[in-house]
């Protein structure tokens, strides 16, 4: 038993110097500075497919969302390179419409979940377009960032957000997007009804009265399907001026610490309970 | 008959839902009254919407024209009425989103009569030309799924078909549509039939009939003529005995592989109700404008079998069969099984709503979900022998994959499982979920 013990260990010793593969040791030191949550934030698969990537140049440490700065220059003085890295990104929801401002159509009643709501008439909501608050996207992030307010509207926590798409995938209604926190005009509407016909259907939509058009730099906002949409590249031109006049406060102005505001113009929304249901 | 040979006429797996069809069986089919407004949604069939060929503020005759197909795998639409085409935008559908769809308003003056060309001499017509005329006619499977017909009838080089099988079982609970069919119209049905089968070259028609519909077996069998050759049927009663493959399975006891169709097993599989359709259209020169809809239910008022032109708003039928009780909390289209509710009685009768179903608290309380027991009844009854708990406890978990692996893509949600479930578990909403996931999956890989 001994002498074939000793034969099988002699085949390993040998087998591990002829296959053995070089590897950089920087891939194991880089991955264990990483967070190892293995968000795909990044694009890749992984947090260690990330450090084979950094190592080959093809990404710098910034473009990790989820460690903070310190970390990202730390591996960036180990490996010699630029820190580099995009421009803050987070989630934001394009609704607004919570429990106490949207009509709810009908009681839904089947398995608790955004998805299968959507496949069901289209979920209970009165708006086509809008969150059901089911509480998918809460469930899908790793990071705690999300949680369902009092009224059925999931919230972002920005310091929390490492942008890691997993909201967006998950939305039925495809809600979330992932903006930069430069972006501060902000649309948190989907509706694509006309004038009353929205409004109707929720207090905060977008009833398409082209008053932000009017008071936007020119080409910065646009009616779109009756629906205003922002033109981001024209993001510099961007100011306050353009949401102070909307009357249902579709158009919202959201500061770099993530407080949203509306314009003085929009209506006062003080119901805390839910619209009654029909 | 030998009673064992009944036995035999039936599928593995399967259930046995009360049939509740007391309460709308002997009542005979009336015609609703016509409205003001009508609703023709463009995709109201599987496949490529119709384009609208008419243009806002045009009069429209009752059986004209409004819409054409786009693709092979689309359909054209006639005008329910005539009147005057109002909007064509989006409204909200049944399943919630906005589509487009044609609003026609009714003359109220007009006799509603319908344009009535000469019949085709189907005799004469080529295959080709045959399933140029169903697809003109705008026929779709009036079953549920409002496959377009058409693309049935296009058999590839190769294929024979042996038999026409007429789906005659109506296994969802609570309808009666294609039982009242069966009997007041045995004559145009047995005709519709033999138009189909001398087109398509099949050998003989089989007429399948659950043995809970007495009366349709024996009025069949006494309208049959010499020179037809049909086959009655009768059938089994067991859910779903009128999905296509399981009636295959309990007629010729061939089962169908999964990807495959009946036209692999040599078999056409045709409604009840668009065989009369395709009757109406031959021989009567009636494109499809109005069909059969079973209203019934404990929230219903006065039940009823009725002929409702499509594009009907839901409201509007209720409104004639004396509305809804009191205590109505859900309204269904289609079978209880398999139909989806509705949110919102202003959605119209599509060519596929088979029937509208009231439901009171009773029936749709949320029963308390329990663990999965492991006890095996959803997998005992799933008639496409999955495992339906396994791949509700995948989608759950979103593992691609493995749903793929076991097969998920072939559940046909006929709920059988959800039936069958001890634990209240919504199983087929759970696949269902899992097989949004699954297009999506596909369509962002492409």
């Amino acid at each position: 038993m001994t002498g074939l013990g000793l034969i099988l260990s002699s085949i390993l010793v040998v087998a591990n110097r002829k296959l053995y593969v070089y590897e950089d040791p920087r891939i194991e030191s880089v991955n264990d500075m990483l967070p190892q949550s293995n968000c795909g934030a990044c694009g890749v698969p992984g947090c260690r497919a990330f450090a084979e990537e950094l190592i080959a140049g093809k990404f710098t440490p910034g473009q990790c969302t989820v460690v903070t700065d310190v970390v990202s220059e730390e591996i960036a003085e180990l490996l010699g390179v630029d820190v580099g890295g995009d421009e803050k990104r987070v989630a934001r929801l394009a609704c607004a419409g919570g429990s106490n401002v949207a009509r709810q159509r009908v009681h839904y009643l089947g398995l608790s979940s955004c998805q299968a709501a959507t496949l069901v008439a289209g979920g209970g909501k009165g708006c086509t377009w809008g969150c059901l608050g089911l509480g998918d996207c809460e469930e899908a992030c790793d990071f705690d960032a999300l949680f369902m307010n009092e009224h059925g509207i999931p919230v972002v926590d920005p310091d929390k957000c490492v942008a890691c798409d997993d909201c967006v995938d998950i939305c039925p209604k495809d809600l979330f997007s992932l903006e930069p926190v430069t972006r501060k005009l902000w649309i948190p509407c989907k509706n694509l009804q006309f004038g009353d016909a929205a409004e109707r259907e929720c207090e905060v939509a977008c009833n398409s009265c082209n008053r932000c058009v009017a008071d936007a730099a020119p080409g910065l906002i646009e009616m779109k399907h009756n629906l205003a949409a922002i033109n981001y590249e024209l993001n510099h031109l961007a100011d306050r001026q353009a949401i102070e006049r909307c009357p249902t406060g579709a158009i919202i102005w959201i500061e770099e610490n993530g407080v949203a505001q509306k314009g003085v113009d929009a209506k006062k929304i003080i119901r805390k309970t839910s619209l009654p249901v029909g | 008959m030998n009673p064992l040979r009944l036995l035999r006429r039936s599928f593995d797996h399967g259930v046995h839902p009360a049939h509740l069809k007391e309460q709308t069986a002997d009542l005979p089919i009336q015609r609703v009254p016509f409205v003001n407004r009508y609703l023709m949604p463009l995709g109201q069939h599987i496949g490529a919407p119709s384009r609208a060929i008419v243009t806002v503020g045009e009069r429209v005759r009752r059986g004209q024209k409004i819409a054409d197909a786009t693709a092979f795998v689309s359909t054209t639409l006639h005008s329910p009425v005539t009147g005057w085409v109002r909007k064509i935008e989006g409204f909200r559908s049944m399943d919630g989103s906005f589509a487009p769809a044609i609003e026609i308003e009714a003359d109220p003056y007009a006799t509603q009569q319908e344009e009535r060309g000469d019949p085709l001499p189907w005799q004469s017509l080529s295959i080709e030309e045959f399933i140029a005329a169903v697809q003109e006619a705008g026929i779709v499977g009036m079953g549920g799924a409002a496959f377009p017909c058409h693309v049935k009838f296009s058999i590839p080089d190769g294929l024979k078909i042996r038999y026409l099988l007429v789906n005659g079982a109506e296994c969802e609970p609570y309808l009666t549509n294609d039982h009242r069919l069966m009997l007041e119209r045995p004559d145009d049905l047995l005709q519709g039939a033999e138009i189909v089968r001398r087109k398509i070259g099949a050998e003989e028609t089989v007429i399948g009939v659950e043995v809970n519909k007495p009366d349709a077996i024996e009025i069949l069998r006494r309208h049959v003529k010499p020179d037809q050759s049909v086959r009655i049927v009768p059938l089994q009663v067991k859910y779903p005995q009128g999905a296509e493959k399981m009636l295959i399975k309990s007629i010729f006891d061939r089962e169908i592989p999964a990807g495959l169709l009946p036209r692999d097993v040599e078999v056409n599989v045709n409604n009840v109700g668009t065989i009369i359709a395709i009757f109406d259209y031959f021989e009567r020169a009636i494109p499809l404008i109005e069909r059969i809809v079973t209203v019934a239910g404990p929230g219903a008022a006065y039940p009823a079998n009725l002929i409702v032109p499509l594009g009907t708003p839901v409201r509007e039928v209720l409104r004639f069969c004396g509305g809804l009780k009191e205590e109505t909390r859900e309204v269904i289209m289609g079978g209880p099984m398999m139909g989806r509710p509705i949110a919102s009685l202003d959605v119209p009768i599509l060519k596929g709503s088979s029937g509208i179903l009231a439901f009171t608290e009773a029936e749709t309380a949320g029963r308390k979900e329990y663990p999965c027991i492991k006890c095996g009844r959803c997998v005992e009854a799933c008639p496409y022998f999955l495992n339906p708990s396994r791949l509700a406890r995948l989608s759950k978990a979103r593992m691609f994959d493995e749903m793929r692996e076991y097969s998920l893509m072939d559940c046909v949600e006929c709920g059988c499982c959800t039936f069958s479930c001890p634990s209240n578990i919504p199983i087929v909403q759970l696949i269902r979920t899992g097989k949004d996931d699954l297009r999506n999956r596909k369509e962002t890989e492409q």
